[in-house]
């Protein structure tokens, strides 16, 4: 995305000196960043560095060991029933994994938070989620299906129609392009740009795909050992000298970012 | 020394699940007597623990209805005192065998099916997403198979003492040539209130403990499908200890003196 201007307003999320680990594995380790109101922001970082765990943590979902995450200013480590659920109502999230709701057919799936949290109406919500559907280029027949009669690619579009659907302030994609084909990949890239760009939404996705990346963020940050080592706007991940963003960036074996493999 | 040791060890780790059980306890009670209320989610945990259990706990009722009447026949033969039969009848069933027996099918049937049910959705993140969605899951998931349970089982045995009974009644007339009138005239003679009402609060004990195991376990079920399937195991297996002991508990409460 093309770089957006800078303010000095307070960031829409700040997280400091976060910390999580589970038993003797130290996920994040003090983990900073900033993602401002309006800003698209991605996280890169090799498989298993916690970049899923940043976003549970703050979404409330898993409950960080130390450090501040503040949304609008507020801060949200700590809050618990009513007020986190308010402070929820923000977010829209697309999980890794889809995570749908088998019990419940496609369209429900799409309206629950609209249904729910929102009290609309079943057949207004039913309205709605068709056309979330058909943004996501799901035709309207997929509505009654159930999650289990879906692809995979299906599935993670699904959950991209429910992470959008009650048009939340802010947006998290857990890996939106993965198992998609490359055509639809950039159909949901586009898409995202414009949730970003026409509802003036706040993004923190996370990704492997470095063409998604450059398509998709103002600002590219680098998780590695449980910090952001390297955060910077989108055109300057090619002239940077950081070498582990190097390393990532370009795909090689060889660098900085040792692989716990053995050679045979 | 080590004894001592793995016996310490055994009973805090005993201490601290009790504890993690009770916490869970009040927490899904707080949540299931406050709004939100989902009244639908309610309405199909009805329809799956009261209805679809109905064959189930129709089948054992009758049978044992009608072993009952056998065995006792047999017994009280030598005593010539046949005519007691429609009393052992109705008294166990409408005190013991209906409730515990309905409890123990209900609890193989429910109990693993809602480990299992949350137990997945806990491992595959929908759990999560629910959190999310601003959807407290103790008030979505929990609550509404907290009041089915609680609900479903005192109906549930009510049908079964009636069908119970019935089976009495049958292998009495047809198979031991009672006379049919004299046989309902006893068996109502027989029939206490207060021996269907300590059956019927038994089983909302019952109903509640079979749907807490069953939520408590899939709730806390980890890894992949291999924790669902403990969970699962362990819900049934639970229950069914909770409700005979809790049996032994309510008896005392109501009959002892
Ligand atoms: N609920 C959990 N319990 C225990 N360990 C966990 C849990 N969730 C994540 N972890 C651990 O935290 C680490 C980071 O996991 P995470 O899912 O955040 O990785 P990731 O960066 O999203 O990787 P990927 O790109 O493969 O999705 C992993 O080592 C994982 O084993
Ligand atoms: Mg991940």
């Amino acid at each position: 995305m093309t770089p957006r201007s800078t303010n000095s307003q307070t960031p829409k999320i700040r997280v400091r000196g976060l910390s999580k680990s589970f038993g003797d594995n130290q996920v994040l380790r003090g983990l900073d960043l900033d993602v401002d109101e309006g800003e698209s922001v991605v996280v890169i970082g090799g498989s298993g560095t916690g970049k899923s765990v940043l976003l549970k943590c703050i979404l409330g979902i898993l409950e960080p060991d130390s450090g501040s995450i503040e949304v609008d200013g507020e801060e949200v480590v700590g809050l618990r029933g009513g007020d986190m659920d308010r402070v929820r109502r923000k977010f829209g999230m697309l999980f890794q994994n889809a995570a749908l709701f088998d019990s419940l057919p496609v369209w429900e799936n799409v309206a629950f938070g609209m249904i729910q949290s929102e009290g609309v109406a079943r057949k207004r919500a039913r309205e709605t989620a068709a056309e979330k559907l058909a943004a996501v280029g799901l035709r309207p027949e997929v509505a009654d299906l159930f999650p289990a009669e879906l692809s995979g690619g299906m599935k993670k579009r699904v959950g991209l129609a429910r992470a959008i659907a009650t048009e939340p302030e802010i947006v998290f994609f857990d890996e939106p392009t993965t198992g998609l084909d490359p055509i639809m990949g950039d159909v949901i890239n586009s898409l995202i740009v414009e949730i970003v760009q026409k509802l003036g939404a706040t993004a923190l996705s996370i990704t492997h795909d470095m063409a998604s990346a450059r398509k998709i963020a103002h600002r590219i940050a680098m998780l590695y050992e449980g910090r952001i080592i390297w955060n910077g706007a989108t055109e300057e991940i090619d002239s940077t000298d950081n070498a582990y963003v190097q390393q990532f960036v370009n795909g090689r074996a060889e660098g900085p970012i040792e692989m716990p493999v053995r050679q045979a | 020394m080590a004894l001592l040791q793995i016996v310490g060890r055994t009973f805090l780790s005993f201490l601290a699940a009790v504890g993690r059980l009770f916490l869970f306890m009040s927490l899904s009670i707080s949540h299931a007597v406050r709004p939100p209320f989902y009244g639908r989610i309610l309405g199909r945990q009805l329809l799956e623990v009261g209805y679809y259990s109905l064959p189930v706990v129709g089948l054992t009722a009758i049978f044992t209805g009608m072993v009952l009447a056998l065995q006792s026949y047999t017994g009280f033969a030598r005593f010539s005192a046949e005519s007691a039969i429609p009393n052992v009848v109705v008294v166990s069933i409408t005190r013991e065998l209906g409730p515990v027996l309905a409890g123990l099918m209900v609890a193989g049937r429910i109990g693993a099916a809602m480990a299992a049910e949350i137990g997945t959705m806990r491992v595959t993140e929908q759990i999560d997403a629910l959190t999310t969605l601003a959807t407290n899951p103790y008030k979505y998931l929990i609550a509404p198979r907290l009041w089915a349970g609680l609900i479903s089982l005192p109906l549930l045995v009510l049908t079964a003492d009636i069908i119970g009974i019935f089976g009495g009644y049958l292998v009495a007339t047809y198979k031991l040539d009672f006379n049919a009138a004299t046989y309902l005239k006893n068996t109502r003679e027989f029939l206490e209130v207060m021996d269907v009402v300590s059956g019927l609060v038994k089983a909302a004990v019952f109903g509640f403990l079979i749907a807490l195991m069953g939520c408590y376990h899939g709730f806390h079920s980890k890894g992949g499908a291999q924790g669902v399937g403990a969970a699962t195991t362990n819900a049934v297996v639970s229950a069914s200890i909770l409700i005979l002991s809790s049996n032994y508990i309510i008896t005392e409460l109501f009959f002892a003196r």
